[in-house]
């Protein structure tokens, strides 16, 4: 992979550090007057989803990270690993439990989402932004009270639990915002 | 579609053309001379920290300054007394949220001062400004270096050794501040560790490191400390102005230069020529002095409440 100056440095950008592939999220410049110029940069390792923030000199460089963001289509979970395909070549690539992370919650069947390959490897799963996903398990729907804005849990078919209106019931399919797990609406 | 509009609102711009106005004005009440010197000159500063752009007049080399510092110590040696200059600076490679290649530096010197009558001046200069600006009265600090630095660090900065400022160096930055000089090390520790937890308001940090003098006098503090003449203000954790008591003895000068030079060979940095104008006005005599550089961006932006360097000059780089 080939190398990546400071003043290259983009948000999006990925490099290795410390032996794990970090993206980029911020780079700014800072030289005092009389001073050795530096960038402070604030790096997600895309490994722990940690941020963290390094200053380094103005002109270092760091390795670029052969990592690839991919639309793909979820195919099915066989116990052990979560099986993906690239829509275009029907490549398939088997992703880890560590690797799904929280997507797995979400995830159903023939979703497309975001794959992040390291090395040829999913690193991590971003789920849709939005599902629709049947309810399996609430307390009963109290009917007619639609007004009242309470709320209960509910359990979904992949096994994310959300906060919904108390008016909705078991077999109510509901549209949830995977990024904030928040409740969207009642799917008819 | 160009980008062709400025990068500053026209609102702003007239909020700029008012604070030129009352820089001047200020100047002109306490009878300091406006000298607009030369941007172009045939030699430049040789500071490794500092690069010139390099400019090609008659086809020959020549730099635009990073300052208008050589020219009025110059004016200075020949007798001025007490002048301004208020105009453009330039130095390579600085661009971001602070910085532009191409700035507007207010730079000014007073005779027979010393840097804690100047640190007087520009907070008189600066709270007047922000009064009239902001309708509300700023507040101003004043302060050692080693004393900031060790409420933050519990480290000494004057006396420390070398490998425990890298280590703190590595751990605030990266594995590569590990054969750091000192006062690399030093810059990074104030910047990202002292800076964010200055006061807000004007904040005056003052008996710089030895190793940090530049262009300053050194001498012993009250604590046996070998200190730089140096000061520098910060508004509101932003480097504002850098200031000395200006060093006379050009044969400390000249060798304060070649360590310079020295610095920029191991950084694989061009040379520089020594400006010989400048030396042989030391030879002559600099009056006892105080000077100061202000960015007059940067005031602007705090003034206004700017996030970045181009929202408060009418083309910043990246539209030139």
């Amino acid at each position: 992979m080939a190398n990546y100056s400071t003043n290259e440095f983009r948000s999006g950008l990925k490099v290795m550090l410390d032996g794990d592939p970090c993206s980029i999220l911020e780079n700014e410049f800072v030289k005092p007057g009389k001073g050795q110029a530096f960038n402070r940069v604030k790096l997600r390792n895309l490994k722990t989803g940690r941020v963290l923030e390094k200053t380094f000199k103005s002109g270092e460089a760091l390795e670029g990270a052969d990592v690839l963001d991919m639309d793909m289509q979820y195919l099915y979970n066989d116990g052990d690993f979560w099986y993906f395909m690239e829509p275009e070549s029907f490549e398939q690539h088997q992703a880890n439990e560590n690797a799904v992370g929280d997507a797995l919650q979400w995830l159903s069947e023939q979703d497309i989402c975001v794959v992040t390959l390291y090395n040829g490897a999913p690193l991590s799963v971003v789920p849709p932004n939005h599902v629709e996903l049947e309810i399996v398990e609430t307390d009963p729907g109290l009917r007619g009270d639609t007004a009242q804005g309470g709320s209960k849990p509910a359990r979904l078919v992949t096994g994310a639990t959300v906060k919904v209106p108390l008016f909705l019931d078991q077999g109510d399919v509901v549209k949830v915002d995977t990024r904030t797990g928040e409740y969207q609406g009642r799917v008819k | 579609m160009t980008n062709w509009q400025p990068s500053a609102s026209q609102a702003m711009l007239r909020c700029r053309a008012e604070l030129l106005a009352s820089l001047r004005e200020f100047f002109s009440q306490h009878g300091v001379s406006e000298v607009d010197v030369p941007v172009l000159g045939r030699s430049t500063v040789t500071d490794s920290n500092i690069e010139s752009i390099i400019a090609e007049p008659f086809g020959g080399s020549g730099y635009l300054q990073t300052s208008p510092e050589y020219f009025m110590k110059r004016l200075l040696a020949a007798g001025s007394g007490d002048i301004y200059c208020l105009g453009k600076a330039f130095r390579n490679g600085e661009a971001g949220q602070r910085h532009n290649p191409e700035f507007t530096l207010l730079e000014w010197y007073r005779c027979d001062w010393d840097e804690q009558q100047l640190m007087d001046e520009v907070a008189d200069l600066i709270s007047r400004i922000y009064a009239t600006t902001n309708q509300s009265t700023l507040a101003v600090h004043r302060g050692s270096y080693g004393d900031y630095f060790a409420q933050v660090l519990a480290v000494n900065p004057h006396s420390a050794p070398l490998d425990q400022l890298q280590q703190l160096a590595v751990s605030a930055g990266s594995q590569s501040w590990a054969g750091e000089t000192r006062a690399n090390c030093l810059d990074l520790l104030f910047s990202v560790q002292v800076e964010p937890q200055l006061p807000q308001g004007l904040v005056f940090v003052y008996d710089y490191p030895a190793c940090q003098s530049a262009l300053a006098q050194t001498s012993v503090n009250d604590q046996g400390q070998l200190v730089s003449r140096r000061f520098e203000a910060f508004l509101n954790g932003m480097e504002l102005a850098n200031g000395y008591f200006e060093l006379r003895d050009g044969a400390e000068q000249g060798q304060r230069f070649d360590e310079d030079l020295k610095a920029r060979s191991a950084a694989n940095k061009p040379s520089i020529a020594v400006d010989s104008h400048l030396m042989s006005a030391l030879d002559q005599g600099l009056p006892s002095c105080a000077g100061v550089a202000l960015g007059v961006d940067r005031l602007l932006m705090q003034l206004q409440g700017a996030d970045s360097i181009g929202q408060v000059m009418p083309f910043s780089w990246d539209r030139c």
